[in-house]
């Protein structure tokens, strides 16, 4: 059955954004609301065409299916459907879908009297998507400056674009974007792990620890406790970061950088105090 | 509504510091002066300290301060001991393991050796810092799951100073210690073997990365979402399920159909966590080792294309991407 022991009471009407009641319920465990409808339906029109554009393309590999953006010669203008035309409408509905998503969960933190956190870091999400194939190439006046839809040509792009720059590892927003990625799986791992290893401690005959213990065990080990809030504070705070810094560190590139990213680093060495040195 | 986004904590109660649990703890080695920060008591707990020294935590301060120093001496010694080039040149310097025609020997101190006896320093105090793990955990009587999982990042940092090196047969192999320089051999290391995005461990790696961030940002952010009702309170949940857990599951159960509970959540977190440098580990681990190319791997086991993707610059450039002929 769709519905856990306790869920009916939380089954209220109302809390949402748009349509009333119109579409206020449940399909077996997935709430649907307006928002729901326009997933599906951008969703189900994304995929269809990404299907058609395969069979444009003249193979079923699901590694080599690749639905790219316009030729760069066509700058911002709408391209064919064979010639990048597919990628335009498929982004569209990419976008509509994730929007829609986002404002659905918006409706369920209203039904469930919860705070927005979870939209809003979703949001940050796609606005990373959406620098990549909007923001940027329009701020360098192509869509094809934008990343194609396929499992091996979207790794290919990222080498290509990488690689416009020389070593990308010197991008300093960049730097930040993997500093932030690996400290968030660093952190998630702890967290992780304190949680389980005082749910479950070692003998089994022992009673299950308290946080108490936890904070006990890390400021045994590293001197500080943050805490069971505070945790979860830093995660999502780290996680943001991430995907904030990676829209930042690739949208910088071609638009106010244009240079092999080592260079940028020249200012340093030319500090007046030792560039002379 | 912005009272319940709970961003910073907004009143901070001060009371005498917490000393922490005993159960089998020796005293003796932790210290007793703790302090309070106003600045992280916005965020999470204002108490910094106590902590646990111990003869592990001793030998892995020491051997890493030693390896700090080495690896700082020979920057100096770079430098000619001049400050000022060695902050213009901080970013730059390098301290490199030893050139190919030592292989697995010892080489010259100002050729290599010194990186052999860095090294030697950093796997003894990153080897006892991962024993404390254990030993504290085990003071306390919980379980190990801590210590696991350091264990993984662990053999990553192995494969990359260690084990493929021997394997490879020459410790030239391994990663410099400078800031820029690690970089620079990261990115000959992808070239060399033929675009690592290829490997299929390194996608793993990548997919565990992505994933962890998702998740913690998915499990941040709903706990913070419930923490008016006490969300945060993970542990007391697990044991006894209040009406946060069950909005928090039910928010995901409406949202994607389907939801953890306050423990699975946290066993879905180590794994991606722990996947994520478990895979990456065995994907440096083949390379050179049992894979020189990896784009040329995945073209002969019949999933890499023909030519990489380049973006179009004319219709004429609007190329299909196809597989290699003959595939």
């Amino acid at each position: 059955m769709a519905m856990l022991s306790f869920e009916r009471k939380y089954r209220v009407p109302g809390g949402t954004l748009v349509g009333g009641p119109l579409f206020d319920f449940w399909v077996g465990p997935f709430y649907v609301g307006f928002f729901g409808v326009t997933t599906i339906f951008f969703a189900a029109l994304g995929t269809v065409l990404i299907f058609y554009g395969a069979t444009l393309q003249g193979t079923w590999n699901p590694w080599l299916i690749s639905i790219n953006p316009p030729p760069i010669s066509y700058g911002l203008g709408a391209a064919p459907l064979d010639e990048g035309g597919l990628w335009q409408i498929i982004t569209i509905c990419a976008h509509g879908a994730f929007i829609s998503w986002a404002l659905r969960e918006v409706e369920i933190c209203r039904k469930l009297g919860m705070g927005f956190h979870v939209p809003v870091a979703f949001g940050v999400a796609i606005f990373a998507y959406t620098t990549l194939v909007v923001i940027r190439p329009v701020l360098m006046g192509a869509w094809g400056h934008a990343f194609p839809y396929g499992i091996w040509s979207h790794l290919d792009w990222v080498s290509y674009t990488g690689y416009l720059y020389g070593n990308f590892h010197y991008n300093p927003a960049h730097m930040l974007a993997v500093t932030f990625f690996f400290t968030t799986v660093l952190a998630l791992a702890l967290h992780g792990s304190l949680i389980l290893s005082a749910a479950n401690p070692a003998d089994k005959e022992k009673e299950v620890r308290s946080p108490e213990h936890e904070d006990t065990f890390f400021r045994d080990f590293i001197g500080y406790s943050i805490g069971p809030l505070g945790i979860h504070r830093l995660g999502l705070l780290l996680a943001l970061n991430a995907g904030f810094w990676s829209a930042i560190c690739i949208v910088i590139s071609g638009t106010i950088w244009f240079d092999q990213w080592i260079f940028w680093w020249d200012w340093y060495l030319d500090l007046p105090w030792w560039a002379d040195l | 509504m912005p009272e319940y986004q709970n961003i910073f904590s907004q009143v901070q109660v001060t009371g005498p510091a917490e000393m922490g649990m005993v159960e089998d703890v020796k005293l003796r080695d932790r210290t007793e002066g703790t302090r309070f920060s106003t600045l992280l008591g916005w965020f999470g707990n204002a108490q910094l300290g106590p902590i646990y020294l111990g003869g592990f935590g001793l030998i892995s301060l020491a051997t890493g301060l030693a390896w700090f120093f080495l690896v700082g001496m020979s920057f100096w010694i770079q430098v000619d001991f001049s400050p000022g080039l060695f902050f213009r040149e901080l970013f730059y310097l390098s301290l490199e393991p030893p050139g190919p025609e030592y292989g697995l020997g010892m080489a010259p101190l100002m050729d290599g050796g010194l990186w052999i006896i860095a090294s030697f320093f950093l796997l003894i105090s990153v080897m006892s810092w991962w024993v404390r793990s254990w030993l504290l955990a085990d003071a306390l009587g919980m379980g190990k799951h801590v210590c696991y999982a350091f264990a993984s990042a662990i053999w990553l940092f192995l494969v990359l100073g260690l084990i493929r090196p021997i394997l490879m047969g020459s410790w030239s192999e391994a990663v410099p210690y400078g800031i820029f320089p690690h970089l620079d051999w990261t990115n000959t290391f992808s070239l060399i073997h033929g675009n690592l995005f290829y490997n299929p461990f390194h996608g793993l790696s990548i997919a565990f990365l992505y994933g962890s961030t998702l998740l913690f940002a998915m499990h941040g952010a709903t706990i913070l979402a419930v923490s008016r009702l006490g969300g945060d309170r993970e542990l007391e949940q697990i044991y006894d399920r209040g009406t946060a857990s069950e909005r928090a599951g039910l928010f995901w159960r409406w949202t994607m159909g389907f939801n953890a509970t306050m423990e699975g959540i946290h066993r879905w977190a180590w794994w991606f966590a722990v996947l994520c440098t478990f895979t990456g580990g065995i994907g440096i681990l083949l390379s050179g080792t049992v894979v020189d190319n990896w784009f040329v791997w995945a073209q002969d086991h019949g999933y890499g294309a023909a030519e990489n993707y380049i973006p179009a610059d004319t219709p004429e450039d609007f190329l299909p991407y196809l597989p290699p002929e003959g595939n």
